[in-house]
């Protein structure tokens, strides 16, 4: 027996809108097996997991925070994944945009260079120089993809790691603060380098708009643009588009400093925003995770948005479980990966027919 | 210098590239049948911790090995149906399997946390383990070591030399005239993609039954990636496979030795330096080939047959 | 008038909290691991406190726990907890301390701790373990034991808890021993079983006979079983992964500071101050001196007893620095203030702090 894959004509709208929520279903039944044999109630699981988090002002706002970079990143990401591009190296990307705003920040701390224009410029040029670093550094796999022929999806993942020790290193030497007792963590950042809270004493920070403005323009962009265009038919038809006379070589680069552009200014939007100041590691694993949200979101913006609140959703409650129910942390881990494999499967019901038949 | 300091460095660097190896040799013929399996991670955190509680439970390492190469069988299993049974797309699967490990292991292993067993014994022939100089180090490795070599021996001579490599081959290259001249594309990448997952199954659990012998979630601390970097940096080449692991589980160990000689380096530039050799090893090896020709034609490509 | 007003509504919460605070209402006490309990080491520790909390509290504490919360995510783990009723929070990485400090500071009706920091607000208190005093033993017994003379350290990161440790260690096998040497591996991470043993195995190849370690693994002490050689356990009592090596262990106890802080907070005697207790306070226990002769264990139970009546301080001058210069003259203690920030070898330490 084996399964038998048709292409359908058009990709099935229904099954685009079921799939997904299958798939939830789908996952949550196999998350609430698991549950009961633990021994705990499922019923009161799903409560903690998926209701709980969004009856809260504060857990609302924690959603947003954690949704915010997983979205901007995906979002870019979309754009080289529509292009048939894998960039998965925005991990790194997100390290070095954090890095790049970041020595921003520690070079004018305690008012330095403030005494001329004063401190407004700082915010702004710390944000621009985290979305450089960004583009800068996706743009290594991209340019030796088009000179060399080299896989991107090898060399952006190294890269991760590459920047990732660069970051270690930095923050243990050079960046340490004096006077941290040899913590390995840079001094603190000023008012002036920290993207200021939208709601008083609230963990929304301004960084969310960051994330609101891409999400529109990307979706602008996609919708609307000759641009979006371009991106498509090299994705789905590349010969088409090299025939309309589209360069492969420009699409490569841009859809690159695109996703690492974003992926950059999601990194120094963390650091401003959420951390203030450098660690030894600055993202849990975010730049891995919104590869999973842009799949999960279909590549489009708006299902992009979606699928990284439930993904954030899904931490925030998995916390709200270990707490309220004692569940075990693993289990989110599981649950994650049951929910994306799910997710994965039914994708493919959209664009096949899948049907099981006996080995002829 | 020391032949018996020298041997016994040596022996570290052999230790420490055995897992890498391994899981390594396993995502080669996966790669090679043109499926990229990110997963290798959260299969070899699944296998170690699978292998320990196997062996915990029954005392015995063989059984426990074997669990392990089992649990990672079946994690690759998963990734097959998805990405091999629906098509679906390998990158976006292999994190997916990654998550799923890290968590699933932690769940498996939460019983036996603390406990430990004694490492799988070494091998030990009278009069030829107690060679001086080399003698420890070719007759007194651990079963897992030469499992590693075997396995890497089996594969090149497998690939290069038999009908069955050939097909694989053909197959990573170009799936469709694979398809034409009728070999069963599908069936050839679901079994590449279930040795590859043995592989990184046995890789873990030597980790958790010989390296160190306990479990502890996380204990795998990157060797995937790690594997997966290294199958970039061999080229696709089994025996570049072992050479290369040497080469990694040098960089980390030999940095250790540096510093108890009183000797600094910088760490993090030696940990980073698998990574950066492989992005090295993968720009000269495009260089060479134009239109990086070296690796597999169809890595990442679903296959579905057009009828 | 304002601050009338302050009072009249903290009276008037108060009241409300006593009202609210029925008979069979139970204390929430929430815990932040960075590590997952499963660590089987400061983490693991820290969570058996908890247990010990959650025993001989019974049915007056709720006990919780949040682990491996990454410390770019720990400000959300503070508030989930101190939002959902808990009255005493308690963060033990150095990392949280910046995320847990803001947090403190939205909501001045929950005690917070934090192990390992050193900033404090009004309802925070830091708190940490003299684990250099068992280092101290450690080196006593590390120097009578050696027939190398030379010792291995398998360190984590160049902070100064792990560099006052190395210190302490030198110190005190220095005491007996005035020549003993030290070689120094750093793996940077608290814990990597692969690269821990690796550590160990390239100290035993130097011709160390004895493996220290301020990593959080087994893997160390295993290696020096493996090799025939002696070592010494973190954290907890690793007698069980090598019964022929291990000479004690330098162990974690938090138990007791959390049933003290947790009544602290029920009586509401509690005040935010900063604890570093040692031996004397239990937070630091020795385990049992095995694998030794009868006078090197006679010698490490009186030192012990000697910590803790306060009639040896590890850190009492005179000491030297690497370089020479006198860093604390005889009869003088080095202040906690220095100690908590050290960043230097002692003489007789042939190597280099990493920079």
């Amino acid at each position: 027996m084996r399964l038998d894959l048709q292409a359908r004509a058009a990709p099935s709208r229904t099954i685009a809108i079921a799939g997904p929520i299958l798939a939830l279903l789908a996952a949550m039944l196999i998350g609430a097996a698991v549950v009961a044999l633990l021994g705990k109630s499922p019923a009161e699981a799903f409560m903690a997991y998926f209701v709980a988090p969004l009856s809260e002002s504060w857990s609302l706002q924690a959603l947003a925070v954690k949704a915010s970079p997983l979205i901007l990143i995906a979002v870019g990401l979309s754009f080289c994944f529509r292009a048939n591009l894998w960039n998965i190296g925005a991990e790194g990307q997100f390290t070095v945009g954090g890095l790049a705003g970041g020595w921003l920040a520690l070079a004018t701390r305690d008012g330095a260079y403030q005494g001329t224009f004063g401190g407004w410029w700082i915010l702004p040029a710390m944000l621009v120089l985290g979305a450089m670093g960004g583009v800068l550094y996706a743009l290594i796999p991209a340019i030796l993809r088009v000179t060399l022929g080299v896989s991107e999806i090898l060399s952006s993942l190294m890269l991760v790691y590459i920047a990732g020790y660069g970051l270690d290193y930095l923050v243990r030497g050079p960046w340490r603060d004096p006077q941290g007792f040899n913590f390995p963590v840079t001094a603190n950042f000023d008012p002036e380098a920290t993207l200021p809270s939208l709601i008083a004493d609230g963990r929304l920070h301004a960084g969310i708009l960051l994330t609101v403005v891409a999400v529109l323009l990307a979706g602008l962009v996609l919708s609307r643009g000759m641009f979006g265009f371009e991106v498509r038919l090299f994705g789905t038809a590349p010969k088409a588009a090299r025939f309309a006379g589209f360069s492969e070589r420009a699409l490569t680069l841009a859809v690159f400093a695109i996703s690492g552009g974003l992926a950059g200014l999601a990194g120094i939007a963390e650091v401003s925003g959420q951390i203030g100041q450098l660690q030894p590691s600055i993202s849990p694993g975010y730049g891995f995770t919104a590869i999973i949200v842009a799949f999960l979101g279909r590549l489009s913006p708006f299902g992009i948005v979606l699928a990284g609140l439930v993904l954030a959703l899904t931490y925030i409650g998995g916390e709200g479980a270990q707490v309220s129910m004692k569940l075990p942390l693993d289990l989110t881990g599981a649950f994650q990966g049951v929910l994306l494999m799910c997710v994965l499967a039914a994708d493919v019901f959209t664009r096949y027919r899948v049907r099981l038949v006996r080995e002829a | 210098m020391n032949p018996d300091f020298v041997q016994l460095v040596l022996i570290t660097v052999v230790t420490a590239a055995t897992p890498l190896a391994i899981a390594a040799i396993g995502e080669l013929v996966a790669e090679r049948a043109g499926v990229l399996n990110l997963g290798v991670e959260g299969m070899m955190i699944v296998g170690a911790s699978v292998g320990f509680a196997a062996a915990y439970l029954s005392d015995s390492t063989l059984l426990g090995a074997l669990a392990g190469t089992v649990s990672g069988v079946a994690m690759a299993g998963l990734f097959a149906f998805l990405v091999i049974g629906l098509a679906a797309n390998q990158v976006a699967s292999g994190l997916a399997l990654t998550i799923l490990g890290g968590g699933l292991s932690g769940l498996i292993g939460a019983g036996f946390v603390g406990q430990k067993r004694t490492a799988a014994p070494s091998l030990s022939i009278p009069g030829l383990t107690d060679l001086p100089g080399f003698g420890r180090l070719v007759f007194g490795q651990d079963m897992f070591v030469y499992a590693g070599i075997a396995l890497i021996a089996a594969v090149a001579y497998g690939l290069a030399r038999t009908r069955a490599g050939l097909t694989l081959r053909a197959v990573g290259d170009n799936h469709q005239s694979a398809h034409v001249l009728g070999f069963p594309v599908l069936r050839i990448r679901l079994l590449a993609v279930l040795f590859g997952g043995g592989c990184a199954g046995l890789a873990g659990s030597y980790l958790s039954l010989a390296y160190t012998p306990f479990w502890s979630p996380g204990m795998t601390a990157g060797r995937g990636w790690i594997a997966l970097a290294l199958v970039v940096f061999a080229s696709w080449r089994p025996w570049r496979v072992l050479a290369g692991a040497l080469l990694f589980g040098g960089a980390t160990v030999l940095q250790l030795h540096a510093q108890a000689l009183g000797v600094g380096l910088p760490g993090q530039l030696l940990s980073a330096v698998p990574y950066l050799a492989t992005v090295l090893a993968l720009v000269l090896l495009s260089w060479r080939n134009r239109r990086g020709a070296a690796a597999p034609a169809m890595l990442g490509a679903p296959f579905i047959a057009d009828r | 008038m304002v601050n009338w007003f302050r009072s009249a509504a903290t009276m008037a919460l108060s009241l409300a909290l006593v009202g609210s605070a029925g008979a069979a209402e139970k204390m929430k006490v929430g815990f932040v691991y960075v590590g997952p309990v499963g660590d089987f080491g400061y983490s693991y520790q820290h969570d058996l406190g908890r247990q010990y909390l959650q025993q001989q509290m019974g049915d007056q504490v709720e006990t919780t726990f949040l682990e491996n919360v990454p410390e770019t995510d720990s400000g959300r783990a503070f508030e989930q907890l101190a939002r959902s009723g808990h009255k005493l929070v308690i963060g033990t990485s150095f990392g949280f301390m910046y995320p847990e400090l803001k947090i403190a500071k939205s909501f001045p009706n929950v005690k917070f701790e934090h192990a390992t920091g050193y900033k404090r607000s009004p309802n925070l208190s830091t708190y940490s373990a003299r684990f250099y005093e068992g280092r101290y033993i450690i080196g006593q017994i590390a120097a009578k034991m050696s027939k190398a003379g030379v010792v291995g350290y398998v360190g984590s990161f160049p902070i100064p808890e792990v560099v006052s440790g190395i210190d302490a260690f030198m110190l005190g096998a220095q005491s007996v021993r005035p020549d003993m040497k030290v070689k120094i591996v750093w793996v940077n991470s608290w814990f990597d079983p692969g690269k821990e043993a690796d550590a160990a195995k390239a100290l035993l190849a130097q011709g160390v006979d004895i493996i220290a370690q301020h990593t959080d693994s087994a893997a160390p002490l295993q290696e020096a079983e493996k090799a025939g050689k002696l070592g010494f356990g973190q954290s907890s009592d690793m007698s069980r992964f090598a019964p022929k090596a291990i000479l004690t262990s330098i162990e974690d106890n938090w138990g007791d500071y959390y049933v003290g802080e947790t009544k602290a907070v029920m009586d509401g005697s509690w005040a935010s101050k900063d604890t570093w207790g040692g031996l004397a306070a239990g937070m630091v226990k020795m385990g049992p001196y095995v694998n030794m002769p009868d006078d090197v264990k006679k010698m490490a139970e009186d030192t012990e007893a000697a910590i803790k009546s306060g009639k040896l301080v590890p850190f009492k001058g005179p000491i030297t620095k690497q370089d020479g210069t006198v860093a604390v003259k005889d009869g003088e203690v080095m202040p906690d203030k220095e100690i908590l920030g050290l960043n230097w070898y002692v003489k007789g330490i042939d190597d280099k702090v990493p920079q």
